[in-house]
């Protein structure tokens, strides 16, 4: 049970099966890093049988909803979120790509006006698997590696 | 269907309807103002032409288009003569000049730029090209003049040809074809054939595409040959993009095979892919290709004005 490790949180949300290494980009996507973003414990490299190894967040006296948390989907596709109340697990989910993806990806495309003007950089998802997002401003696509290599 | 207020940026914000719709009221104004010399719906109204890299052709249509529905035309042709130049934001260009005009149209050498001028201004926006994404109104004039010389769109034969692969013009108006029943032959050399994706999305909307480096072959086939620049910068030397070039040119002889109704098309500016000797042909379209560009931006402009 490597979640042992970190203490066990009485109430809030854990995110578990991050990327190794990622647990930086989550809660910087989650806007966790602020000083009142309640207490984080952090969990980094832990061995786990769906990724070899993993990061785990658990964010203390906080409830993350759906629609937050999916905003980690790019980085963290198998992310699994569970709501704890009263040391008890009252809530699971798996992370789910949203329909539009605003604020979290620069567009790969240099001539893209998001990348001169201040404008936050939008995309709508075009398909799922193999995951494909079309630039709302410039309209070329993303694919594979140019979406993890402009998070 | 109302059009008041909305911006032209893309021919994917389009469906089928908006696209009959325009080439219905264009034929309308058309007819009018040959009837009439000039028109007078757009009294009173301002556009602004914000031509942040040049292109002579287009401003020049969207100006004359203002002028014949009876409004005016305040803009620039360079951003050198601007505060751009002195480091001014897009965002703030568009919220100044909205202030002077009741319609704006853009050309910006940044792809995504005249989306981000219509979410900035009240006023509407018509892209005049954003770099080498979209010039939704050169399609609509495509369109507009395959349906004017052959009474309809749907049933025709298209050959696309030249540069597939970096053509904006040529991507826009596949995808706009993509909404009828037409059949369409991609011919370019190996190196400038059009990317898969695109031809992968033509398929899956159910359009019948060929693909050859042959036009002898296919000219028998077409009633529309559609011909783009091949430019020289694209190959890795001059002596296999002149082997191309050469292979490429519309002229009399390779017109021999093709058949009566055969109507050659070009965005222009051409160099020397359609031989002058082509310019007095039935087949030459080209030129009535250029005049479709005012009744179509005028339509544009009226529909989103809201005077028509």
């Amino acid at each position: 049970m490597p979640e042992l490790k970190v203490e066990v949180i009485p109430e809030g949300t854990v995110i578990d099966h991050i990327p190794s290494g990622k647990w930086l980009k989550v809660i910087e996507i989650l806007g966790l890093t602020k000083p009142n973003g309640g207490t984080l414990l952090i969990a980094s490299n832990v061995p786990s049988k769906k990724l070899g190894r993993k990061d785990i967040v658990k964010v203390e006296g906080r409830y993350l909803s759906e629609e937050e948390v999916n905003k980690i989907a790019l980085i963290a596709p198998l992310a699994t979120v569970n709501i704890v109340r009263d040391y008890r697990i009252v809530e699971k989910f798996n992370v789910e790509i949203p329909d539009e993806i605003v604020g979290i990806l620069r567009c790969p495309n240099p001539n893209c006006v998001s990348n001169h003007e201040h404008v936050t950089p939008k995309f709508r998802v075009e398909s799922r698997e193999p995951l494909k997002l079309r630039c709302h401003y410039c309209e070329r696509t993303v694919e594979g590696d140019d979406i993890l290599g402009n998070i | 269907m109302d059009w008041k207020g909305r911006d032209v940026i893309s021919v994917r914000d389009f469906s089928k309807e908006d696209i009959e719709f325009v080439l219905k009221v264009a034929e309308r104004l058309e007819e009018e103002l040959k009837e009439k010399g000039s028109l007078d719906y757009a009294r009173g109204k301002i556009l602004a032409t914000l031509f942040f890299e040049p292109s002579t052709r287009t401003r020049l249509s969207f100006e004359s288009a203002m002028y014949r529905l009876g409004g005016s035309v305040i803009g620039f042709s360079s951003a050198s003569s601007t505060s751009v130049k002195k480091g001014e934001s897009l965002a703030d260009t568009i919220k100044t000049v909205e202030q002077y005009s009741d319609v704006i149209v853009i050309r910006h050498p940044m792809e995504g730029a005249a989306r981000l001028a219509a979410e900035v201004a009240e006023v509407p926006v018509i892209n005049a090209g954003d770099g080498s994404n979209q010039h939704p109104t050169q399609t609509l004039l495509d369109l507009y003049t395959m349906k004017r010389a052959f009474g309809r769109i749907d049933g025709l034969t298209i050959g696309l040809l030249g540069d597939l692969k970096y053509g904006r013009t040529v991507h826009s108006l596949a995808e706009a074809l993509a909404f009828y029943d037409v059949e369409l032959y991609l011919i370019s050399p190996e190196l400038l054939r059009m990317p898969k994706h695109i031809i992968g999305e033509l398929r899956e909307k159910g359009l019948e595409v060929h693909e050859t480096t042959d036009l002898e072959d296919v000219i028998p086939e077409l009633d529309v040959l559609y011909v783009t620049r091949i430019q020289r910068e694209r190959f890795p030397d001059e002596e296999e993009y002149l082997k191309v070039k050469g292979s490429y040119q519309v002229n009399l002889s390779v017109l021999k095979n093709a058949k009566e109704r055969l109507r050659v098309m070009h965005p222009l500016p051409r160099v020397d892919e359609i031989h002058p000797e082509v310019d007095k042909s039935e087949h030459a379209l080209y030129f009535r290709q250029v005049f479709s560009g005012v009744p179509v931006r005028m339509t544009l402009l009226g529909l989103t004005l809201g005077v028509l």
